[in-house]
């Protein structure tokens, strides 16, 4: 009857814990479903994939592509810019890593590693949204001679890796294959 | 204040059937009408009554633009040039939608800065001061999403770039964005969902704003003397005194908002945004609405990393970081005075705050490159060190000009020029 004399957790205790616990799982349960329903949707999820066709992209020609909401750019790089690339010492980077998503993830930023691999060195593909705050940056422009920020003032170089400005990382390089020589599959 | 009893009384028997049930009238007559407010309200005063107008304005107007604009990318442009072309008087509802929230934000800007000059969130009216901040948050809650709904190259490329905000988080940061934008970029799962909380967030300022009016009536209002009320002679009823002040200075600024509708109706907006959104192409300078520009400013600025903080972060930091510190202004002022008109030393640094944030306000909108990325820098600084540095320090170490005795004695003794002043200095 003195339950609450007791310094010891009693029934009571139990049950006003095991309640408050029960009410708190079911409220969070209640509430997943509203913030589940924010995420991207099964329709937006399945874009995965978009096929190109660079038959026509001569060296100097580059491409923008649409690849989940955003441009992919596909540049077809001349040899000045590969060998500009090529001359710029690791340590220059301001980021790195490759960030190429077909690579292993902590891979240097080299030129290759950037580009669509051996024999490929070319191409340059990689999601055109500047990694500082989303602008679409402008191709063929800027310090290094790549792609240039007009928001905030980044600049990228001719891999696509950021050398000035407020930008944190060198533009992502998506998953890809070529189907064939003139056929890449992003995604 | 509203500590003392209620004078109403019910003249019909009507009134006093109501009153004995639901004493709604006597609440309106206790608050708005008998209600004592200091003699010595300037028109400073008078732009609680003006956010209350716009409020229910763009409320009004707001309602009724959603009768007729369809949140889905593909028409929501189409869907406001319709507003503006074929809707009767849809040019003008839409004119006085957006023009009315400028104007919202201009009177909340000087609502604001009365506040920091005259003291007003001193003890004991802190949280009074904090509800104030917590609308403000949501009135720029609701102006972006609103901003985003006509669907034109700056509403996208403003979403965005508000959204990449929150890549900036550390290994969540992504996920968050993602979940705010319902897809990996700005599109129409994000349109529809900044539709929905367009139009809820104003009844959530609308609830904040009772509690805000609530805690106002609990205080009292202060007053440019920043001395607190202490007799029946320092006040003066509510209606008419304060109602015919108010509405004096509401016919006025409702004349500069219908200038600015009937006039100048595109002035404070941008002309890309009469270009629909195009996800592939970004406009050459991003520019926010006019009252976010301070903000954009100091999110800029950070063009350097701080520690372990990239530079993105830490211009995220300090954005947030700029409104933040407005929550605890209360405690960061150590001052025994209120008042600026006082404060020789404070009233000098704030007016320099002023000056430093219209100078961010106009730093914002140039690009960021140059000289003005050092200009920002410096700005932000004053910025910061007003709240961090100044005020603390300067309430300890600054000689204040001595107080009248009541607000009673500060309006006589103006208005015969301080000759008939019954008191001697406290000197």
């Amino acid at each position: 009857m003195s339950a609450t004399d007791s310094t010891e957790p009693n029934r009571r205790d139990f049950l006003y814990v095991a309640t408050g616990v029960a009410g708190a799982v079911g409220a969070a349960g209640v509430a997943w479903p509203f913030i589940d329903q924010m995420r991207p949707d099964a329709s937006t999820r399945a874009l995965a994939s978009v096929q190109v066709d660079v038959s026509g992209v001569e060296p100097g020609m580059s491409l923008t592509v649409k690849w989940r909401g955003k441009p992919v750019f596909v540049r077809n790089r001349t040899e000045a810019e590969i060998e500009a690339a090529r001359q710029t010492p690791l340590d220059d980077l301001k980021d790195p890593v490759a960030r190429n998503a077909n690579i292993a993830g902590d891979a240097p930023a080299t030129d290759i590693a950037r580009s669509a691999g051996e024999g490929r060195e070319n191409w340059l593909i990689m999601v055109g949204v500047c990694t500082h705050l989303g602008c679409v940056p402008l191709g063929q422009a800027g310090d290094f001679g790549g792609w240039f920020c007009p928001c905030h003032g980044s600049h990228y170089d001719t891999a696509g890796r950021i050398r000035k400005g407020p930008a944190p990382e060198n533009l992502p390089v998506p998953t890809l294959a070529f189907i064939s020589d003139t056929m890449i599959e992003i995604g | 204040m509203s500590g003392g009893h209620s004078t109403y009384k019910p003249q019909s028997g009507l009134g006093r059937w109501v009153d004995a049930r639901l004493p709604l009238p006597r609440l309106i007559y206790d608050s708005f009408v008998a209600y004592p407010v200091p003699r010595n309200l300037n028109y400073a005063y008078t732009f609680g009554g003006i956010l209350t107008i716009m409020l229910v304005a763009q409320i009004l107007t707001g309602v009724v633009l959603a009768m007729h604009y369809a949140a889905n990318t593909e028409i929501a442009f189409l869907s406001v040039e319709k507003i503006m072309r074929d809707v009767n008087s849809g040019w003008l509802l839409r004119y006085l939608h957006a023009n009315g929230a400028s104007m919202f934000f201009v009177a909340v800007y000087i609502h604001i800065f009365r506040g920091l000059y005259y003291g007003s969130y001193k003890a004991p009216r802190e949280l009074l001061w904090i509800l104030g901040c917590i609308i403000y948050l949501l009135m720029m809650a609701t102006a972006f999403m609103g901003y985003v709904l006509p669907w034109g190259q700056m509403s996208f490329w403003g979403a965005t770039v508000i959204t990449s905000f929150f890549t900036a988080i550390p290994l969540v940061g992504t996920w968050i964005q993602e979940l705010l934008l319902g897809g990996f970029a700005v599109d129409n799962p994000t349109l529809n969902r900044f539709f929905s909380l367009h139009y809820l967030l104003p009844f959530m300022i609308a609830g904040v704003v009772v509690l805000h009016v609530w805690a106002l009536h609990v205080t009292g209002q202060s007053n440019p003397t920043g001395i607190e009320v202490k007799s029946k002679t320092d006040t003066v009823r509510f209606t008419p005194y304060a109602t015919v002040k108010d509405g004096f200075a509401m016919v006025l600024f409702l004349i500069l908002f219908a200038y600015f509708v009937f006039y100048i109706p595109n002035f404070l907006g941008h002309a890309d945004n009469y270009i629909e959104a195009d996800p592939l192409k970004t406009p050459a300078h991003i520019v926010p609405e006019w009252y976010f520009l301070p903000f954009y400013a100091i999110l800029r600025a950070i063009t350097f990393n701080i520690g372990p903080i990239d530079s993105k972060l830490g211009g995220v930091l300090a954005m947030f970081g700029a409104i933040a510190v407005l929550f605890v202004v209360p405690w960061l002022d150590t001052s025994k005075v209120r008042s600026a008109v006082y404060r020789p030393w404070y009233k000098l640094f704030f007016w320099l705050f002023v000056v430093d944030s219209i100078f961010l306000g106009w730093l914002g909108s140039r690009p960021a490159e140059g000289v003005y990325v050092a200009m920002a820098q410096g700005a932000t600084l004053y910025y910061f060190a007003f709240f961090v540095a100044i005020m603390p320090v300067l309430g300890l170490i600054e000689t204040p000009r001595r107080l009248p005795n009541s607000i009673t004695e500060a309006v006589l003794e103006r208005n015969k020029g301080g000759a008939a002043s019954t008191t001697q200095p406290a000197e």
